[in-house]
Formats: C-alpha cells, sequence, structure tokens
C-alpha cells in the first residue's frame, strides 16, 4: 500500500460527487458520463446541455493545471490492448446503460438495484482481468 | 443557465477526477490489480463521492423539482435484464484490461495522447454499435 493517497482521494471523490449533485439539483439530470456523450453524439435531441457537460469534462485537467501547475498526469501506450479495452468499455456501458459515474455514483446513491447489480459486475470483472493480466 | 450548470458540473467531477488521479490508468489499476502494492485508493473515491451525492440526493429528493428545470429524469428501467448483466460484465473487463473507464477517458483527451484517442475513439465506436445491434432483453 505504499502508493496510497487517502486524501486527494478523499476530496477528489467528494468533489466528483459534487459535481454529479449539482447537475441533479439544478437541471434534474443523472450525470452518467457514457450516456450524456454516447447520446451526444448519437441522439439529435438535447444537444445543449450535453455538449456543455462534455466541454466542462475536457476542460477539467487544464483548469487544474492553473490551480495546481505541477500537475502533470500519466496516460496510456498506444496499442492493442488499447483499441479492445476501448471497444469492450464502449459496447459494455452501451448494452448496460451506465459506467462508474451513472450507475456506480448516482444509481447506487439512489439505492437502484439494477446499478448495485451492475456496479458489483463491473467491479467483479474488472478486477479479475486486471489481477490476471497484470 | 442550464449551459453553464453543465458545463460546471463537468467541470468540477473533471477536477476531482484529475486531483485523485483517476484519470490515470495505472492508479485505478493498482486498486484493481489484488495481487501486487495493492493501492485502495480508487476504493476512497467511489466512498466519499457515494457519500456527498446520497446524502444531497436523498435530502433534495423530497423537494420533488429541481431547482431550475421542470422535473427529474431519473431513468425508467427497473428489470434485470440480459442487456445490463452482458454490458457490466464487458464494461468490466475493458476496465480491468487497460484501466480507463468513459469519465477518466474523456477528461484524458486534452493529453494528446495517441494511446487515449485511440481509446476513446474505439470507445464511441463500442457506444455506436451497442445503438445499431440491441440486445434483446
Amino acid at each position: 500500500m505504499e502508493n496510497f493517497t487517502p486524501i486527494s482521494a478523499l476530496i477528489g471523490g467528494s468533489l466528483i460527487g459534487l459535481g454529479a449533485l449539482m447537475l441533479f439539483i439544478f437541471s434534474g439530470r443523472i450525470a452518467g458520463i457514457s450516456g450524456i456523450a454516447s447520446n451526444l453524439l448519437f441522439s439529435a435531441q438535447q444537444r445543449g446541455w450535453r455538449l456543455a457537460f462534455v466541454v466542462g469534462l475536457i476542460v477539467g485537467p487544464l483548469a487544474f493545471g492553473l490551480i495546481k501547475p505541477d500537475f502533470a498526469f500519466t496516460t496510456v501506450e498506444l496499442g492493442w490492448p488499447v483499441i479492445i479495452a476501448g471497444l469492450l468499455v464502449g459496447l459494455g456501458t452501451g448494452w448496460g446503460s451506465g459506467c462508474t459515474s451513472g450507475h456506480g455514483i448516482c444509481g447506487m446513491s439512489r439505492l437502484s438495484p439494477r446499478s448495485i447489480l451492475s456496479t458489483i459486475l463491473f467491479m467483479l470483472v474488472g478486477i479479475i482481468v486486471a489481477t490476471l493480466l497484470h | 443557465m442550464p449551459l453553464l450548470i453543465a458545463f460546471i458540473a463537468g467541470l468540477v467531477m473533471s477536477i476531482g477526477m484529475s486531483y485523485s488521479q483517476m484519470i490515470e490508468p495505472s492508479k485505478v489499476l493498482a486498486f484493481l490489480t489484488l495481487n501486487k502494492n495493492w493501492d485502495p485508493s480508487l476504493l476512497l473515491v467511489m466512498v466519499s463521492a457515494l457519500l456527498t451525492y446520497s446524502i444531497g440526493y436523498w435530502l433534495f429528493v423530497a423537494k420533488k423539482k429541481p431547482i431550475m428545470a421542470d422535473k427529474f429524469y431519473l431513468p425508467q428501467k427497473r428489470a434485470i435484464d440480459k442487456p445490463l448483466v452482458i454490458g457490466a460484465i464487458l464494461f468490466g473487463a475493458g476496465w480491468g484490461l487497460v484501466g480507463y473507464c468513459p469519465g477518466p477517458a474523456l477528461v484524458a483527451i486534452s493529453s494528446g495522447s495517441s494511446g487515449t484517442l485511440t481509446f476513446v475513439a474505439a470507445m464511441i465506436a463500442g457506444w455506436f454499435i451497442s445503438r445499431q445491434l440491441p440486445i434483446k432483453a
């Protein structure tokens, strides 16, 4: 557990919850990122707020870099695993109607049985796949 | 105003993901990979996000109406069905393979990393295919 970062995890997680809560309280919308982004691309309706939300997501690290100038983050190497994983995540969140934000945070908070089951399943499969492969 | 609210909501979530390092696949995999140097940080991210959202949700849901919209748009589906289960399993497999879920992958676009951009393109292709070929419930 040498890389455990409890303080930034707690503050960062609270901000994630706060942003999602704000969208719900003011606009009545669920902050499910896969649903918002895929509807923005593939549904003709309600594009305005979805675009604004996704722009907010994308400029986040740039804004954070202004607050914390030494901020830098690591990404992933280009390769087949990235292509396969991207497809699986797209198909899975599309068919399963949600991801870590929509099911894992908003849905579990509402005690939705669909979201609780989905979150247990994707966490469990994620742990099994990562532990076997890495 | 709804546009500004949506923008700030996305921005705050994104800063939260950046600060907690959840936009870094290696940090996420350090939680999902149990057999070496297990890092429980992601668990605390989930717990604090859940607590914050739950408290606000249950205090506010009694009010019946959002501040700036005519109603709450809650998901109508109730059934535990095949698309939900198959989808969650495939999503978990992709997440465990690389360490990106949709939010962090989109947030990391601004890095310009070819790996991240390719992941996002493949994810968008996956969303498109899932709409063209829906699974029967």
